[in-house]
């Protein structure tokens, strides 16, 4: 073999370095074939919403389901509910946990999904600056998203949206228009920000704002801002034109496009999320932090209050005919609806 | 305010490092060999073709070599998005179930480097002192034998351009993000969780893991110089 002359140290330093590189391309490789080819459960994706994930919620019902399920292996996706719907509609997702009963139907009715069942409810807030700049505590919704545009077109104050095509952010277009304005005209206006990004990233920029205004489920708004990461105050509290629904959708196994291999384990989790046991844990979560739940569970409200109005607010925002999933969008349910 | 997140991010680092918090070290194992993988496949066809492009003669090379240089560059949404719609299961790759799977975000990160380690190995193997061919070949050394020793005199700069790989695809989001959509336990890496830690708020973490990524990727480098110095 020819080479030029080399010192007999460079040469050991150059085998050194190649020793060092075969050893840790080497462990690298062992470990990576072991960690691709690890013999794999069945994989449950669920795509949901930055809401019901970023107050870890979800992986406290990972844990309890695969303890109960030990074949199957959950897996959250999470984004806003807008891309959780078509993240689903792909085939890329084998059911959707989401809270906006309008595309809910839809994606019922363009039969991408079958078996719908309300899960739990809790309420948005309007949160804003502790010295209320806009005035409006007290206000219902629409009172104060009227004074929150007024006195944003004085430049005192601002809005913040979403703007992420979520539940949540779906939810403040419906209440801008029944206060009377269309949130995409506003969408232009110096007051209006569109923040683009997760309940959290949204609450932060409002809160680094002193100024602002914005619409937060009240589990996100309690988790940050026992943590510490927001100073906002409640300024209009809970009430029919603020409620919120979340639902699970499983995957339509009859629709063509839907490569749907899950419908079983989508049906078992979707049990699973409507039993006693989970209907307890949502009742439970958060209490020890925040000294209330994040989210309240809707099956035993509607056993126990069936006649409440806040079961009659639930049924007029999210039931569909009377009933929160029709006939035809049912498919080999069993007892799920009783 | 930043001073204060600052310091109690560094403590959080050395926390979790020194705890042997378990999530953390299997994310950051996670991180490395998803993309010490992706370094090996990209070298399976990336040296080859490096070595093809600087030592070998050919029409069109200038045009491909151009090519990869474009690609230097290629934001890692964009290919995210792109291998996203090809990989998903209603697009033409479906079957090959790589979406949200370790293996998926791997390919992904290996096609993303792939262009670094093309034009930083073959331009290295190109710029070796001709001086040295010369006397190889005069030596009556054949073209192979020739070339395994340009090869050998243009280690250290193919070593730095695969390290230069491994750094991109370690450090990169997109991909990552994207392709395996950051499922706790399964596609969970060090950058994907440092976008969710910031999305959740908590800024302290979100650094901590930011001071791993960047010790590792530093550390590597450091070490590559250290022993090329020797």
């Amino acid at each position: 073999m020819i080479y030029p002359t080399k010192g007999d140290l460079e040469i050991n330093t150059k085998l050194l370095a190649i020793a060092l590189v075969v050893i840790v391309t080497s462990a690298i490789g062992v470990y990576a074939v072991f960690e691709l080819t690890k013999p794999k459960n069945q994989n449950l994706i669920v795509s949901t919403t930055t809401s019901l994930y970023e107050t870890g919620l979800l992986d406290v019902l990972k844990t309890e389901f695969e303890k109960e399920y030990s074949h199957i292996n959950v897996s959250f996706i999470s984004q806003g509910t807008g891309l959780a719907i078509q993240t689903a509609m792909r085939g890329d997702a084998d059911m959707i946990l989401v809270h906006d009963a309008a595309r809910e139907l839809t994606f019922l009715e363009d039969g991408y999904g079958a078996n719908r069942k309300v899960i739990a409810y809790n309420f948005f807030v309007i949160v804003g600056p502790e010295d209320d700049p806009g005035i409006i505590s007290g206000m219902s919704p629409i009172e104060a998203l009227t004074q929150i545009k007024e006195v944003g077109e004085t430049g005192a104050i601002q809005w913040v949206s979403r703007g992420d095509d979520s539940g949540t952010h779906a939810k403040e277009k419906s209440l801008w228009t029944a206060t009377g304005f269309d949130a995409s005209e506003l969408s232009t206006e110096p007051w209006y920000i569109e923040a683009g990004s997760g309940m959290t990233a949204t609450l932060k920029l409002t809160d680094e704002k002193k100024n602002a205004y914005t619409l937060c489920d009240m589990g996100s708004y309690l988790n940050n801002y026992a943590n510490g990461n927001i100073a906002l105050e409640v300024v209009v509290e809970e009430g029919k034109d603020t409620l919120n629904v979340y639902s699970a959708i499983a995957n339509n196994p009859e629709k063509e496009e839907l490569v749907t291999n899950n419908f079983d384990a989508s049906m078992q989790f979707i049990k699973f999320l409507v039993s006693d046991n989970v209907q307890s844990i949502l009742a439970d979560f958060g209490t020890e932090d925040f000294t209330r739940s994040l989210f309240n569970p809707y099956i035993p409200l509607l056993e126990n209050e069936p006649d409440s109005d806040l079961v009659e607010w639930i049924q007029e925002l999210a039931y569909f005919e009377g009933t929160e999933c029709p006939e035809e969008y049912r498919y080999n349910a069993g007892n799920l609806y009783g | 305010m930043l001073g204060t997140t600052l310091i109690e991010a560094i403590e959080e680092a050395f926390r979790l490092i020194i705890t042997g918090d378990p999530e953390v070290f299997s994310i950051v194992g996670r991180s490395l060999s998803i993309s010490g993988f992706a370094t090996i496949l990209a070298c399976v066809w990336g040296i080859p073709t490096a070595v093809l492009i600087g030592l070998y003669s050919f029409r069109g090379k200038k045009f491909v070599r151009s090519i990869f240089q474009a690609f230097l560059g290629i934001p890692t949404v964009a290919l995210g998005l792109v291998l996203y719609l090809l990989w998903s299961r209603s697009g033409p790759f479906g079957f090959l179930g790589l979406l949200y799977t370790p293996l998926g975000i791997a390919v992904g990160q290996s096609i993303l480097v792939t262009p670094i380690l093309v034009s930083f190995a073959s331009s290295a193997l190109g710029t070796v002192d001709s001086e040295i061919k010369d006397l190889a070949k005069t030596l009556g050394a054949s073209r192979l034998q020739t070339n395994i020793v340009i090869l050998r005199e243009s280690f250290w700069e193919i070593l730095l351009s695969i390290t230069a790989s491994f750094n991109r695809a370690f450090a990169e989001l997109g991909v990552a993000m994207m392709i395996g959509g950051n499922i706790r336990y399964v596609t969970r890496v060090l950058t994907t969780s440092i976008a969710l830690e910031t999305a959740k708020g908590d800024i302290p973490f979100s650094i901590a893991l930011g001071i791993i990524l960047m010790t590792i990727v530093l550390s590597i480098t450091l070490l590559l110089n250290y022993f090329r110095k020797e």
